[in-house]
């Protein structure tokens, strides 16, 4: 009693300045690192065969462009086009009808195991397997039919390639997001007289965004990196482009740098992207990570410091 | 207004409920009581077609509880007719489970605008004042995870009430709150039978079963084993059985 009367009366404690441990081995890493760096960067200023200017030429050049939007359109399709396709699997693969989940599994067994330059190869040769399309009665006649070449685009197969693979992991990061809500949710939801697909749209499946958004904002950058596989097909996106251009050039390094400085300008509009997405489905939730700041988030490390 | 005959329902081989016999008036507020995994909870959704009977029939309000009999065949309601009978019956959970995504206001509009399809803004008035009658018209933009367990049980059972129900379940409403927190949850469903609702609440609070239950019901091991008025039963219960749970709870 006495000790806690003497505190209030002597205020405030006394700020402690005490010696801070020594980190030696910080300062030794920190050499290491300085010394790393400058051995990268005097590489990049007096190494020839950069040839910056080159680079510098063909960066914003018509055909490169052209390309960078095909690369875009093509992230963008796949994307939508998965996580639509993957959530109408994920659906399949929680249903109660035991063979929607098994046609559901089929796919993903095929879908996931398969390399994706293979199925793109496929893609783009399909017309070989089926040289025409048409509309009719399955087994019975058709009513309309066409070749497939002539329907069938690069384009059309690059994002077909992309989109059906695509589903396939978007189907299990979204079926594992389904699962993450509580049963609860959908047992008030139905005692509230929601229907099924009702309880889904408005209940569980904004509830398993939280989960769903990060992986799938992984799977985007991913995919950004992988449409350079459609030169399977073939179909003109950024690598396919720069390789074009350095096969009459022979420019190998300057090209393909190139290339990479766009992506990596590409897939950090997409970090951004994701940052403000996964604060948007952190809504209602007083933890996560998503309070951390959009630079923690970008760079790593602690949210308070630095 | 809910009737009861024989009601069964088996978990695999488990039988859970085995035979339930009651009735509930229009009005009446019926407390049942029992020990864990008497299958209280189980009976309570089987009245809201959460769990579907094997044997015996359910009624509630006149209707049969999940099924269409024509002559003495059954047939079972699509899902579009069970969620319509179950609009009418009011449920609130020991853990709440609100939608965390949504702030109270929202959680307690979504299902008159979004399952009967009536005007938003409207709902919106009258969402505001069921949050009123519970004490929470300040709290109508916190979200869930921002309110206290009494709270969002409050919120709960106002977004049970903005479905006008005829009839309200109520499985231990406050057996996750802290003790502090339980008497504003009572004081609400106090409220609530003063208005004449009729209302089935499985509980342990036996004061609040005595003062508000019109009747009380001992359930053990899947079966009604004592009825009557809640003084009766609680001051001189019948059965050994209620006799040996009640000097476990008082
Ligand atoms: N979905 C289910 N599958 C299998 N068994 C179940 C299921 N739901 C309940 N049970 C079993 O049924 C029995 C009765 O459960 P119920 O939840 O109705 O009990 P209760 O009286 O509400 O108990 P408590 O007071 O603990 O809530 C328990 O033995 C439980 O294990
Ligand atoms: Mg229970």
């Amino acid at each position: 009693m006495n000790a806690k009367d003497d505190q209030v009366t002597v205020g405030e404690p006394e700020t402690i300045r005490a010696v801070p441990v020594r980190h030696p081995g910080r300062w030794v890493a920190a050499a290491v690192v300085a010394v790393l760096v400058a051995m990268l960067v005097n590489n990049l200023l007096t190494n020839e065969a950069y040839n910056w200017s080159e680079q510098w030429k063909y960066l914003f050049a018509e055909p490169v462009l052209n390309g960078v939007r095909n690369t875009i359109w093509l992230t963008l399709a796949a994307m939508v086009g998965g996580v639509l396709l993957g959530i109408g699997l994920a659906l399949m693969r929680l249903s109660a009808n035991p063979l929607l989940r098994w046609a559901a599994w089929l796919y993903l067994w095929i879908f996931r195991g398969t390399p994706l330059y293979t199925q793109l190869l496929i893609w783009g040769n399909i017309g070989a397997l089926f040289p025409a399309l048409g509309i009719g009665i399955p087994f019975g006649p058709q009513f309309a039919s066409w070749e497939t070449n002539a329907l069938y685009s690069a384009a059309a197969a690059a994002a077909i390639g992309l989109i059906l693979n695509e589903a396939a992991y978007m189907a299990e990061i979204v079926r594992a997001g389904i699962l993450s809500v509580d049963p609860g949710q959908q047992e008030a939801a139905h005692a509230l007289g929601m229907g099924r697909m009702l309880t889904m749209r408005r209940i569980v499946l904004p509830q398993a965004m939280r989960v769903i958004v990060p992986p799938t904002g992984n799977e985007t950058i991913s995919m950004l990196k992988n449409t350079s596989l459609v030169t399977a097909v073939p179909y003109l996106e950024l690598t396919f482009t720069a390789q074009t251009i350095y096969s009459s050039t022979y420019q190998i390094i300057p090209m393909l740098i190139m290339a990479c400085i766009w992506y990596l300008a590409l897939s950090s509009v997409l970090m951004i992207g994701q940052y403000y997405l996964e604060r948007y489905y952190a809504k209602g939730s007083v933890q996560g990570d998503a309070g951390r700041g959009l630079r923690a988030r970008l760079v790593g490390g602690s949210g308070g410091a630095a | 207004m809910v009737k009861a005959e024989r009601v069964c329902k088996r978990f695999g081989s488990v039988e859970v409920l085995k035979g339930i016999d009651l009735e509930v008036q229009s009005g009446e507020v019926m407390c049942v009581v029992g020990p864990s995994g008497s299958g209280k909870s189980t009976f309570l959704r089987c009245v809201n077609h959460l769990e579907k009977v094997n044997a015996g029939r359910l009624w509630v309000d006149g209707q049969l509880v999940g099924y269409r009999q024509k002559g003495d065949k059954l047939y079972e309601l699509r899902e579009k007719e069970v969620a319509a009978q179950r609009r009418d019956i009011g449920m609130v959970f020991q853990r709440f489970n609100l939608f965390p995504h949504m702030t109270a206001l929202e959680n307690v509009m979504e299902a008159p605008v979004r399952v009967k399809g009536e005007n938003a803004k409207e709902v919106r008035i009258r969402a505001g004042e069921l949050l009123d009658r519970v004490g929470l018209g300040a709290k109508s933009g916190s979200y869930p995870a921002q309110l206290s367990g009494g709270q969002q049980q409050r919120v709960a059972i106002a977004r049970a009430l903005a479905m006008k129900p005829k009839l309200m379940l109520f499985d231990e409403p406050t057996s996750a709150l802290d003790p502090e927190l339980v008497g504003e949850v009572l004081d609400v469903m106090r409220d609530l039978a003063r208005d004449g609702m009729t209302m089935i609440v499985v509980t342990h609070e036996m004061g609040f079963a005595r003062e508000v239950g019109d009747s009380l019901v001992f359930m053990d091991d899947g079966v009604v084993v004592e009825k009557g008025v809640p003084l009766d039963v609680l001051t001189s219960p019948q059965h050994q059985r209620t006799k040996a749970f009640l000097s476990k709870v008082l």
